[in-house]
């Protein structure tokens, strides 16, 4: 399935990682001294980072297709009995292109920070977080085995959990931090199993070996297991329902967070998993099933979702939750191509939205609620064109490079003959296209709503640049090529095999269905949000309750904690209150009773008279003397 | 010598248990002290006794050396009880009772 | 009768009865001079059992050093007034006395046991003491027993440096005003 790629020693991979370390920790230890140059210092990280990882992959791709892999070994990490994991580092067709979106879109999200966190006195704190992140992020993709992927899936984690509570004096940003952190654990902790059953059939997490003699090794029923176990991390990381509720929350972090770890990288860190372990899952073919309906699922609710929000950023939440569920949909149909073509063009236009959002909250002074925007595109129109550019992409609008993704995605499903999948996710496509129109009209048409909005100016360039930047990418993206047999398929086909070729309606036929649908959409949201005829809030209020409904999530929290926090909770509280403070404490408060009282009354033998001891002396004595004699 | 050295034993022994009855039933630390003195005599009875049984010097020379240490003893003892009475006024050994409970 | 037996059933009712005495008489005096006279019997024992030289230590110590220092005590302290004698140790007297004769008891089994009532001192005993008793004391003392014997004599002198300490009154340093002002009272 696989081919057998041969290897060389790539000497230089590890300083890509390395790079945003060691300058993590500078800004760690000395950030606070060093001023603005933090940012810089962390900016130009990440950018030589970028270099080097373009370096490397040019390498990579100089050789011909059999040989594209690059392997280092750093130190040996684990060595018991005889289990063996080593630190090794992996340069393939997959990661390669995870190193670029990393490093590439990361260096221009430092970029834009220096702007946006211009005054925050902790930004040389962010700024080692933010690079910390990088790190993690580069050692998730770039490992080698299991291990080091895990090592860098909860290195993201913990930098997503401090980067979102980074702000932490207010109480709600420290509830979001750890509401993401809790919520990831509990894939986390599946996917570990994962790994110890991995370990427990293969002796090792290295992936050659383990994906090399996986048709072998595993049953059906074994692989089904292993691949949902890794399955349920990817769920927590990429924020697929059930575990969707934190992607929401997260984004009371900084929108430079929200931009790169929550649009770009980490969430996309669960697909990658998942057609990095494609082997597996194949393998099983259940678990492709499960990802397939887990992944349609999602993009519905999440669209769904997407429409009712009021706050600019949630809206860019949910649409990513959505995209998301996109991503797996291409993966449970083996469209590993298409998936990660996805990838990297929702990491970019996505990056774009965050950003623009970014600068869109900036000039409005920090008020998110869409409510009180309205005609900012006179106000900020660099702002405005670059967020444009963005969403059009995302709605599938040629020639942007969104277009092309969502096409190929709808090709695959037509063409294989999943016509319930195909219609769900045309479905889907219409609530995109719905969400990003309103989410447009309402921001940057119509007249301003309050003060605010009256009063906005554009940007800083250090936060248009980078917009800018990542708008012409988006812009040209489709160059790369999508198709199953295009280009991005040839390259990453080592890695992730030869797709299967079913025929079915022709291209131009689709991608005719893709637009119309979201041109359609775009039109109804700019009749009922634009054109002024239609009073949006009736229209809402009409709507009700299923508008507060999928405002709320489609009250997904709630359930949550009804379910399972205040169970929780209650159980704490008992073991606190009962066992910990009446049983343990009682025993051991006992015990110390007991010893007391005895004491208490044993003491009582001191009487202090000489003369009682003397006779008790001697009542021994004769007692000794009774035995001995009668004993002999 | 013609008694029975069983009789020398008896005799020490009868002393040594009156010596206790002294020891236990008296009050006053001197009274106490020489009844300690009564039981440290009819031990060095026995062990002259002994020697004489088992032919051995050795019974007499270790009742030597108890007779050394009983004076040394006493001597001893006698100051304690008598810096005791300086504070006290008293040499009731039931009034010395402030190590108890 | 031969003259041992008789001295033996002489002295040792003798001994018996100052020991009943010593414990009995209300008098701490009495009660010590009763002891002397126990001593004195005991030392009888010794020259029965053939220790001529325990004999003459034992008078000189016992009843001529030990004795006068415990009178010069009691005479010092003027507890020679009579004691209570009320018990308030419960089971106390009862107890003592029953075990008492619980020992005598078991010594007596025992001592039946391993001697028998009847059996005479054997005979040798004056060969080993050839040269007379005290050379031979001396002999087994000074040659096997010479370690004990040197370190007793430093108990002896550790005792008397304790008992002078244990006994001194605190003396407080005079200084020489002190002095001149008393010897200046004194003369007027």
């Amino acid at each position: 399935m696989v081919e057998t790629l041969t290897s060389h020693e790539a000497s230089l991979l590890w300083v890509i990682p390395a790079l945003p370390l060691a300058v993590a920790a500078l800004n760690l230890f000395v950030g606070k001294g060093l001023g603005r140059w933090a940012g810089v210092l962390a900016t130009l990280a990440v950018a030589v980072s970028f270099v080097f990882s373009v370096a490397v992959v040019a390498d990579l791709l100089s050789r011909p297709a059999g040989e594209r892999l690059a392997l280092q070994h750093l130190f040996d990490w684990i060595s018991v009995g005889g289990f063996r994991v080593g630190a090794d580092l992996r340069l393939d067709a997959l990661s390669a292109a995870m190193i670029l979106v990393v490093t590439g879109i990361g260096a221009l999200i430092h970029l834009y920070s220096i702007g946006y966190m211009a005054e925050d006195p902790r930004r040389g704190r962010f700024f080692a977080y933010m690079n910390l992140f990088v790190f993690f992020m580069l050692m998730l993709v770039l490992g080698a085995n299991y291990l080091v992927l895990y090592l860098g899936w909860e290195g993201v984690g913990l930098c997503s959990f401090l980067l979102i509570g980074f702000w932490f004096d207010k109480v709600a940003n420290a509830e979001a931090a750890k509401k993401a952190f809790i919520t990831t654990r509990i894939g986390d902790t599946l996917m570990l199993i994962g790994l110890a059953t991995l370990v427990f059939k293969f002796g090792t997490l290295d992936f050659v070996p383990i994906f090399g003699t996986a048709s072998s090794v595993l049953t059906k029923d074994a692989a089904t297991v292993i691949a949902l176990l890794l399955f349920a991390g990817a769920i927590g990381k990429s924020a697929q329902l059930p575990l969707q509720v934190w992607l929401p929350d997260a984004m009371a972090g900084p929108t430079p967070v929200s931009a790169l770890i929550h649009a770009a990288t980490m969430v996309t860190a669960g697909v990658y998993l998942v057609i990095r372990s494609h082997v597996l899952f194949e393998v099983s073919g259940v678990a492709l099933t499960v990802v397939l309906v887990i992944g349609v699922a999602t993009a519905l609710f999440a669209a769904t979702c997407a429409i009712a929000q009021f706050d600019i950023k949630r809206v860019l939440a949910y649409s990513t939750i959505s995209q998301l569920g996109y991503m797996f949909i291409a993966v449970g149909m083996r469209a590993y191509a298409v998936a990660m073509f996805f990838l990297v063009a929702h990491a970019c236009y996505k990056a774009l939205m965050f950003l623009g959002a970014g600068s869109v909250i900036h000039g409005m002074h920090d008020d998110q609620d869409m409510r009180n925007m309205g005609g900012l595109r006179k106000a900020m129109p660099i702002t405005f064109v670059t967020f444009l550019v963005g969403a059009l992409a995302q709605a599938g609008i040629p020639p942007l490079a969104g277009f092309f993704a969502k096409d190929a995605l709808l090709e695959v499903a037509q063409h294989s003959g999943r016509s319930a999948v195909y219609a769900l996710a045309t479905l889907a496509a219409f609530l995109t296209a719905f969400y990003l129109g309103r989410m447009l009209l309402m921001t940057f048409f119509g007249t301003p709503r309050s003060e605010k909005a009256e009063h906005a100016h554009e940007s800083s360039p250090l936060l248009w640049i980078p917009l800018a930047i990542l708008a012409v990418g988006v812009a040209f993206a489709g160059v790369l090529e999508l198709s199953p047999d295009g280009r991005l398929a040839a390259y990453l086909e080592p890695v992730t095999g030869a797709v299967r070729q079913v025929s079915g309606l022709p291209f131009l036929t689709l991608a005719g269905i893709a637009v119309a649908v979201a041109v359609l959409s775009l039109a109804i949201t700019w009749w009922i949000y634009g054109s002024g005829r239609i009073d949006a809030a009736a229209f809402r209020a009409r709507m009700e309750p299923m508008a507060t409904a999928a405002q709320q999530g489609w009250y997904a929290d709630r359930a949550y904690d009804v379910v399972f926090i205040q169970p929780a909770k209650a159980l704490a509280r008992m073991t606190g209150d009962i066992v910990d403070a009446k049983v343990i404490d009682g025993a051991v408060n006992g015990v110390a009773g007991l010893v007391k009282r005895a004491a208490s009354g044993g003491k009582l033998i001191q009487t202090g008279f000489v003369r009682t001891y003397a006779l008790v002396l001697f009542v021994g004595a004769v007692l000794v003397l009774g035995y001995i004699g009668v004993r002999v | 010598m013609r008694t029975p050295i069983a009789y020398f034993l008896l005799l020490g022994a009868l002393l040594f248990s009156m010596g206790t009855v002294g020891v236990l039933v008296n009050r006053n630390a001197l009274r106490i002290f020489m009844s300690v003195e009564l039981q440290l005599n009819a031990v060095n009875l026995t062990l002259v006794a002994f020697a004489r049984m088992h032919n051995d010097l050795t019974g007499q020379v270790l009742a030597f050396f108890s007779m050394v240490v009983a004076a040394a003893e006493v001597v001893v003892g006698l100051a304690i009880i008598v810096s005791i009475y300086r504070r006290r006024r008293s040499v009731d050994v039931d009034d010395v009772r402030e190590m108890r409970w | 009768m031969p003259l041992d037996n008789v001295v033996f059933w002489v002295f040792a009712p003798i001994s018996i009865a100052a020991a009943v005495g010593m414990l009995v008489m209300r008098n701490v005096v009495h009660a010590a001079l009763f002891l002397v006279v126990n001593f004195f019997c005991i030392a009888v024992m010794y020259l029965l059992l053939d220790a001529p030289f325990l004999f003459a230590v034992q008078i000189v110590v016992y009843a001529g050093a030990i004795m006068v220092l415990f009178l010069f005590v009691i005479m010092l302290l003027g507890v020679d007034r009579s004691d209570v004698r009320t018990e308030r140790l419960f089971l106390q007297r009862p107890l003592a006395i029953v075990l008492a004769a619980a020992f005598l008891v078991e010594i007596s089994v025992a001592i039946h046991a391993a001697v028998g009532f009847s059996t005479l001192a054997p005979e040798g005993f004056d060969q080993l003491q050839a040269n007379g008793n005290a050379q031979a004391v001396a002999e087994v003392l000074f040659r096997d027993y010479f370690f004990p014997f040197e370190v007793t004599s430093i108990l002896l002198i550790v005792a008397a440096i304790a008992a002078m300490v244990l006994a001194q009154r605190k003396v407080r340093a005079v200084s020489q005003a002190e002095l001149d002002a008393v010897e200046a009272e004194a003369v007027s």
